[in-house]
């Protein structure tokens, strides 16, 4: 129990690019129910002023979830993957993330605190394009339950 | 849009989640944690049964918003806590979530919406807003 506080500040370098497709994005989008036009469209979301089909708020989860796997990975760390649980999620979007997109992710653990018997991991994920121009600044919160709790 | 003031409530969005939902969504989200699709894992670590992904049901938090604006591009930002689990049932019906959003502050020409999910009477996500572009 109790994750080495030594590892805040930590990153982890970007891992291969990641190409959003027009039919991720529909297949994202149908799953959640979501039928606007600029998400299945590409010249409807053109008229709406973006270069393709947009993906919706959440959809970048599939890129920054892999951070779980990054973590997990690192035996420094010591993270025991069956008691995580993501505490809580937030997206700042600096543009929106379109088809075409190619997407590279950098990891940053930005906090590590104990509570209540739990480990609590603050996580900023860093989603940029191939410009290196930042896209989207994720944070999640990852809990690991302690062993009594 | 451009006369949305603080108070301004969206109309509600109700969705019924069934299992087949919730293998939809990991596949499009690449989510395979099996605590969304076994019983038997999820029971085991302590669950009542199957429960939805909570990046499933801020989507669909954040569909209630972008519904209403028309275009995802106006989402700014976007956050959730999530509190409490949503159990899907094996059955046709499925977890009736419903979801409602009130505009509680206008700065800049930039709304917050605060939405409150609902499942089983629950509130289950906590701070959840979104950020729109009026």
């Amino acid at each position: 129990m109790g994750l080495d506080q030594s590892f805040i500040g930590r990153a982890y370098p970007p891992g291969t690019p990641y190409r959003v497709s027009r039919e991720k994005i529909a297949e994202f989008a149908k799953a959640i129910g979501d039928t606007s036009p600029v998400r299945h469209d590409p010249e409807a979301a053109r008229a709406a002023g973006h270069r393709d089909v947009v993906a919706p708020p959440t959809f970048l989860i599939i890129l920054t979830l892999g951070i779980v796997d990054v973590l997990a990975n690192d035996p420094d760390l010591g993270l025991d993957y069956g008691r995580l649980v993501h505490g809580d999620q937030s997206f700042t979007h600096h543009r929106p993330a379109t088809a075409g997109d190619r997407l590279t992710v950098t990891t940053t653990i930005e906090d590590i605190f104990a509570r209540a018997g739990n480990d609590f991991l603050t996580v900023r994920t860093d989603i940029a394009d191939d410009a290196g121009e930042p896209v989207c600044t994720g944070r999640a919160q990852l809990v690991v339950r302690g062993e009594d709790v | 849009m451009t006369d949305v003031a603080k108070g301004y409530e969206l109309p509600p969005l109700a969705v019924d989640v069934t299992r087949a939902d919730l293998v939809r969504y990991a596949g499009a989200s690449l989510d395979f944690n099996p605590i969304h699709w076994s019983d038997r894992v999820a029971t085991s670590v302590g669950l009542p049964g199957v429960i939805a992904h909570g990046m499933y049901t801020m989507a669909l938090a954040n569909r209630l918003v972008t519904d209403w604006a028309g275009d995802a591009g106006k989402v700014l930002a976007c956050s959730a806590r999530f509190t409490r689990p949503v159990v899907v049932p094996d059955d046709d019906e499925g977890a009736r979530i419903e979801f409602s959003g009130t505009v509680t502050d206008v700065t800049d020409g930039v709304a917050t919406v605060t939405v409150t999910a609902k499942f089983d009477g629950r509130t289950v996500l906590a701070k959840a807003t979104a950020q729109v572009r009026l």
